[in-house]
């Protein structure tokens, strides 16, 4: 026997109105969970996809667009900026460098993304099996899109036209092979498939080519839009491609979607921005101020959902305040017999706050593991988590604090029962009986 | 044994004072305490015991003049050497009988022995029951389980008040009986607060309340 069995053994007496009070505060503590999980997550992987990227140009359009797309992988692009205007770009005395995107393509729903060696270096990204890509419609997979697509070095795939995986819209004519497959980085780039510009440009290139020279009797589109090509692959247009900086390519209609770039000086922040955006047609986004932007705009909910849960904290811990309150005063005489068989104050004291205590860490408890399943759900409903690096099996410190917290506004709300407890008048109780 | 001398009681500062003639019990002896409702004999015993605090005076009871000590001494001391049975058993109906025993230890700090707890309640014939819940127990069960509670730590002082009041004559001559032999197997002085006549003739000791 000891103070724990002691307070249990009361608790068991009353299984629905613990019940209650469990479920009550679990609720809340699930809440805060969720909302911990999702946002300090984001914040981390927000912040680990951005280092590196001091801005981002794209089409004229909403800058947290282009950080989305560009950046993050998780929305469409605000639409194409020249090669010329691109390469003027990186040309200015502000820049260091600049790491040409272009997107638009995608297999199976996993994005292929046109760039060049230094978006590796951005990520630190390993080669793990095979190599980088090295020419024409040669792909390198990040190592979780290689696990969802079961790609091996060595398979080819053809991509679908667009960001979704409809069926419709497949470029079948020209094939990538997969040359090459990276280490996990925790980085948007493990979702991603890796090519050069080119690659991109090659696959719209002969499309383009190819309607062109097909009559409209010999192609015809059907009703439906399906742009599906089973005739034999023809020969490359672009025949190199560019492991560093913008693609070498002169024609006028050749466009990027996008230009990752790193500034030479501090002083670049405060200049190139407002020279991108009144100079020139293209946008530029600052990945800092678009995810801060996202974050306050979010923040509102996030908060709204924060006071949500803290009430109903408050009317859990007001509920086992009215419980304990309730069921201290029909125990009075049982508290006024333990002192009678040697109890001190303080031992009753004690025994009335741990009653409090085991039902709020029951309820936290539960909360915290229904706040990792219900993020795990969402998870599971809403796509891949990974794609913005949300695991619900990621324990944060956090979630510490909120299960010490908890036992604080259990141990309030078990305060003034004690305190009676504390006082309870032996001789009175006892007589009365 | 239990000794009296000057001893004054009062509730508030406002309400009389009550005054206790001398009075001196030997180890071992058993006594009434007798009166009519309302004379006081619940508050002497409740004095004896400890719960309540003298105004003035000497409450020796056992080798520990009650009016020296105070706060968690006072609680350890009593819960290791005064045992207390009420007119109701009033057991804590959350635990099983033998809790309720191990909870009789553990609140007077002393280890927790289930042995003696086996011999407690064979000599009360409990032993069937050790595991019930003590809401399921009958209520001559119970009353043993009660004066068990009482006697399992060795107590020096048995205070009893009101024990046979509620019960019929049977009843009363059993509870009666199991009390001073209980006193008598762990040579406890036995004191008993009631008005009911029918223990009057049992005990010859007896102190009547002014």
């Amino acid at each position: 026997m000891n103070l724990l069995v002691l307070s249990w053994s009361y608790i068991k007496t009353k299984p629905l109105n613990t019940l209650l009070n469990i479920l009550l505060l679990s609720m809340g503590i699930a809440i805060i969970t969720v909302l911990l999980l999702l946002s300090r997550q984001m914040e981390e992987s927000l912040t680990r996809n951005s280092k590196g990227i001091d801005l981002v140009v794209g089409a004229k359009g909403s800058p947290l667009q282009i950080i989305l797309s560009s950046v993050f992988h998780i929305d469409y692009p605000t639409g194409n900026i020249s090669l010329q205007e691109a390469r003027s770009l990186s040309r200015n005395r502000l820049v260091r460098n600049t790491i040409p995107m272009a997107l638009g393509d995608s297999y199976q729903a996993t994005r292929i993304v046109g760039t060049n060696y230094d978006y590796l270096q951005l990520y630190k990204a390993e080669v793990a099996k095979g190599e980088r890509w090295d020419a024409v419609m040669e792909v390198t997979a990040g190592a979780q899109a290689a696990r969802n697509l079961n790609l091996r070095v060595g398979d080819s795939f053809s991509s679908s036209h667009g960001l979704v995986d409809d069926g419709i819209n497949v470029h079948d004519e020209k094939q990538f092979t997969v040359v090459g497959i990276l280490a996990p980085t925790q980085s948007v780039i493990d979702n991603l498939l890796l090519t050069s510009v080119e690659s991109v440009w090659e696959v719209h290139a002969s499309h383009s080519e190819e309607a062109d020279s097909l009559s409209q009797a010999e192609h015809q589109h059907e009703e439906d839009g399906t742009h599906t090509h089973d005739h034999a692959p023809t020969a490359y247009v672009y025949d190199s491609i560019s492991t560093q900086g913008l693609p070498r390519s002169e024609a006028d209609t050749d466009e990027l979607t996008s230009l990752i770039v790193q500034y030479r000086s501090p002083m670049a922040a405060v200049q190139l921005p407002r020279f991108v955006n009144e100079r020139s047609n293209m946008q530029a986004a600052s990945p800092p101020f678009e995810t801060a932007r996202l974050f306050s705009l979010v923040g509102v909910g996030i908060d709204l959902l924060q006071g949500f849960a803290y009430v109903i904290i408050l009317i859990a811990a007001l509920s086992i305040f009215i419980a304990l309150y309730n069921a201290l005063k029909e125990r009075q005489y049982d508290l006024a017999i333990m002192r009678s068989l040697g109890a001190s104050k303080s031992k009753l004291f004690l025994h009335v706050i741990l009653e409090g205590l085991i039902i709020t860490l029951l309820g936290s408890l539960l909360g915290l593991l229904l706040g990792h399943l219900v993020t795990a759900v969402l998870g599971e409903t809403f796509g891949r988590t990974d794609q913005v690096g949300i695991s619900p099996y990621r324990v944060l410190p956090e979630e510490l604090i909120v299960l010490g917290a908890s036992l604080v506004v259990g141990m309030i709300a078990a305060i003034i029962p004690a305190i009676n407890a504390y006082r309870t008048d032996i001789s009175g109780v006892l007589s009365r009986g | 044994m239990i000794h009296l001398a000057q001893l004054t009681f009062r509730y508030t500062p406002a309400s009389d004072t009550l005054r206790f003639p001398d009075w001196e019990v030997a180890q071992g002896e058993h006594a009434l305490i007798l009166g009519a409702s309302g004379s006081g004999k619940t508050t002497l015993l409740h004095l004896l015991a400890g719960l309540l605090k003298p105004e003035s005076g000497s409450l020796q009871v056992g080798r520990q003049d009650l009016a020296r000590i105070e706060g968690s001494a006072l609680d350890k001391y009593r819960g290791q050497n005064i045992g207390l049975v009420f007119q109701k058993p009033h057991l804590i109906n959350a635990l099983s009988l033998k809790q309720n025993l191990l909870l009789a230890q553990y609140m007077a700090g002393l280890p927790q022995d289930k042995k003696s707890i086996g011999e407690v309640i064979g000599s009360l014939d409990l032993s069937h029951r050790e595991d019930a819940l003590v809401h399921t127990l009958s209520q001559g069960e119970a009353q043993r389980a009660s004066i068990a509670r009482a006697i399992l730590n060795k107590p020096l002082v048995i205070l009893a008040d009101e024990p046979t009041s509620s019960l019929d004559d049977q009843n009363c001559e059993r509870v009666l009986g199991m009390l001073q032999q209980q006193a008598n197997r762990h040579q406890a002085t036995l004191v008993i607060a009631t008005h009911d006549q029918r223990v009057k003739d049992k005990i010859d000791k007896q102190y009547v309340m002014p």
